[in-house]
């Protein structure tokens, strides 16, 4: 049975209000004013129980992983295991095996070019790339190319800010080793169409290495649907604490690949002149590892769960769409990337308005916004214009914030058009 | 401190209608300075004669604060010697800071700027083309001693 949809609202903003309570942050004020943080595709907020996760390890059961032979390493183990095993279920990736913890996507991403691209990457190759890759995505393989004597392909979008999947289509060749593609635009907010193109890729024989930072917080990944080679992502944007990210690979990839850091956790066993390599995943995880954030990140992939990917959806897709009719009533803004089937960055211009002052005018406000390139500086280029302002949202983001936006957006065109 | 402080009206004025904006042809110096941060670029050209600066002009974009900063800086470089250059360059460095009382007789219209060093992220904005100068002025001594 269908509700009305006055009930759909009211129950929707009283679960919004107590979702909002687990945000502690919610209650500062910035410059005197309520918080509206929209700047979520830099890094997200923290609930209250990834902070206790933090608070747990460290105060009740900091030990290290894998060695000692005592009840708390045990505990930490169990623990820091159990958060590869929540990370897999996260992905549905096959198994644990599948799951490396790094440092962030970044990390994750050079991992691949080190240990993978270094072996596999040679002189006259190529890699394809989109010209919205975030430079995580982008400079790893440039450097990578530079190297190996490899050369770069970046396949460039329609006016509308989709992939030209054709000029994709068009640009593999036997030569092709990789495909390196955003899932989600972190300027434009365009979704790509993954699932097609490792299935056009993999034709080719080509591999493929998904960025998936925007995604993986936003809305249910199935690496195993996708069939992507690699895909990476970073805690810090899905509710997680720093210093954390995931590098997903299929298990017969990662068990072609040598190490990427050499050390403790990572060998079986050491004699004086060589070493035998621990099993998939330690053999990439060298070092005492991100214990207490991987726990963190589990306590933020459960409060996802919490939340429902359904909830979640149609609570950011309400957002998406409001935000971007609201911001349409302004005169002079210009909005990049595709209006629908999109995601949650929003990004723009206002007339003559440059987006550090726009950005300064809304902060004193209460209102984090990004102004810059952010991390995508050719795509920039492509475009026009060297810097834009992004709006960023998340589940816990509301309309009334929105409005609060274009208001601000409106008392800075007046400003700086006195 | 409010906005109308760092947004003052002579600083709007230069962003919209800005002082020696252009290419200089024959430039004895050119140097390119950005903010990698926020993608605000700025080159300075200068033609410099007998130790005196005899024309300046910049070309880039970015936000209000560093292009009406650039407009204000070409407009008192102008005409003065690489020496009284120098000390402007210190001065206005030290306005920044908030370590020294500004001179609106040395500084013109970039006492504007003043109000800048209450908003510490911004303070890079006003100081890219005072960078630019003392880059320009560096190479301008090494094209001296080499020639």
């Amino acid at each position: 049975m269908r509700s009305k949809p006055s009930s759909i609202k009211k129950s929707s903003a009283f679960d919004l209000h107590s979702i909002r309570n687990d945000f502690p942050i919610f209650r500062t004020r910035v410059n005197g004013k309520p918080l509206i943080y929209l700047d979520n595709a830099a890094t997200s907020l923290t609930p209250r129980s990834v902070v206790e996760a933090l608070r747990e390890y460290y105060l009740d059961y900091k030990a290290n992983v894998h060695r000692g032979i005592h009840t708390l390493s045990e505990k930490a183990t169990e623990h820091y295991e159990g958060a590869r095993q929540t990370l897999a279920n996260l992905i549905n990736a096959p198994s644990t095996r599948n799951i490396i913890f790094t440092r962030n996507a970044t990390e994750a991403i050079n991992l691949i070019a080190y240990a993978w691209g270094q072996h596999n990457v040679n002189d006259g190759d190529e890699v394809l790339l989109t010209i919205m890759e975030h430079h995580s995505n982008l400079v790893p393989w440039q450097q990578l190319a530079k190297q190996r004597g490899a050369t770069l392909h970046y396949v460039d979008i329609d006016e509308t800010g989709n992939l030209l999947v054709d000029e994709l289509e068009n640009l593999l060749s036997e030569k092709t080793k990789l495909l390196a593609i955003t899932h989600m635009s972190n300027m434009l907010g365009t979704i790509n169409p993954i699932r097609r193109l490792t299935a056009l890729a993999h034709a080719n024989g080509t591999l493929v290495c998904v960025d998936g930072a925007q995604s993986v917080p936003h809305f249910p990944v199935d690496v195993q649907d996708l069939d992507c080679d690699f895909m990476a992502f970073s805690g810090h944007k899905m509710l997680g604490p720093t210093g954390v990210g995931v590098l997903y690979g299929k298990e017969s990839v990662l068990d072609e690949m040598m190490p990427f850091n050499y050390g403790g956790e990572m060998i079986l066993s050491v004699g004086r002149s060589d070493s035998v390599w621990n099993e998939l995943p330690h053999k990439f995880e060298a070092g005492t590892p991100c214990i207490a954030e991987a726990i963190g990140l589990a306590a933020a992939a459960d409060y996802l769960q919490g939340v429902g990917w359904d909830r979640l959806q149609s609570q950011e897709a309400d957002l998406i769409e409001y935000t971007i009719r609201r911001l349409g009533e302004i005169e002079d803004l210009e909005l990049y990337g595709p209006r629908t089937n999109r995601g949650s960055a929003i990004t723009f211009n206002v007339g003559t308005i440059h987006p550090h002052d726009l950005s300064t005018f809304l902060d004193q406000e209460g209102i984090a916004i990004r102004a810059g390139h952010h991390c995508a500086q050719p795509l920039h280029e492509r475009l026009g214009p060297v810097a834009t302002a992004r709006a960023s949202l998340y589940f816990y983001n509301t309309r009334e914030e929105i409005d609060v936006l274009v208001e601000g957006i409106q008392k800075a065109r007046a400003f700086f058009t006195r | 401190m409010s906005l109308t402080d760092l947004y003052t009206d002579i600083i709007l004025d230069h962003f919209r209608d800005p002082r020696n904006y252009g290419e200089l042809d024959g430039a004895a110096v050119s140097v390119d300075h950005d903010n990698p941060v926020c993608g605000d670029k700025i080159t300075l050209y200068l033609s410099i004669r007998d130790g005196v600066v005899e024309a300046i002009k910049y070309s880039g974009e970015g936000c209000a604060i560093s292009q009406a900063s650039a407009s204000m800086m070409t407009e008192r470089i102008e005409g003065k010697s690489i020496a009284d250059a120098e000390e402007l360059l210190a001065h206005f460095r030290g306005m920044m800071m908030g370590e020294a009382e500004p001179d609106e007789e040395l500084l013109g219209d970039a006492i504007a700027l003043e109000g800048v060093n209450q908003f510490p992220i911004r303070v890079k904005c006003a100081a890219l083309p005072w960078d630019a100068l003392e880059d320009a002025i560096q190479q301008n001594s090494q094209l001296a001693e080499s020639s």
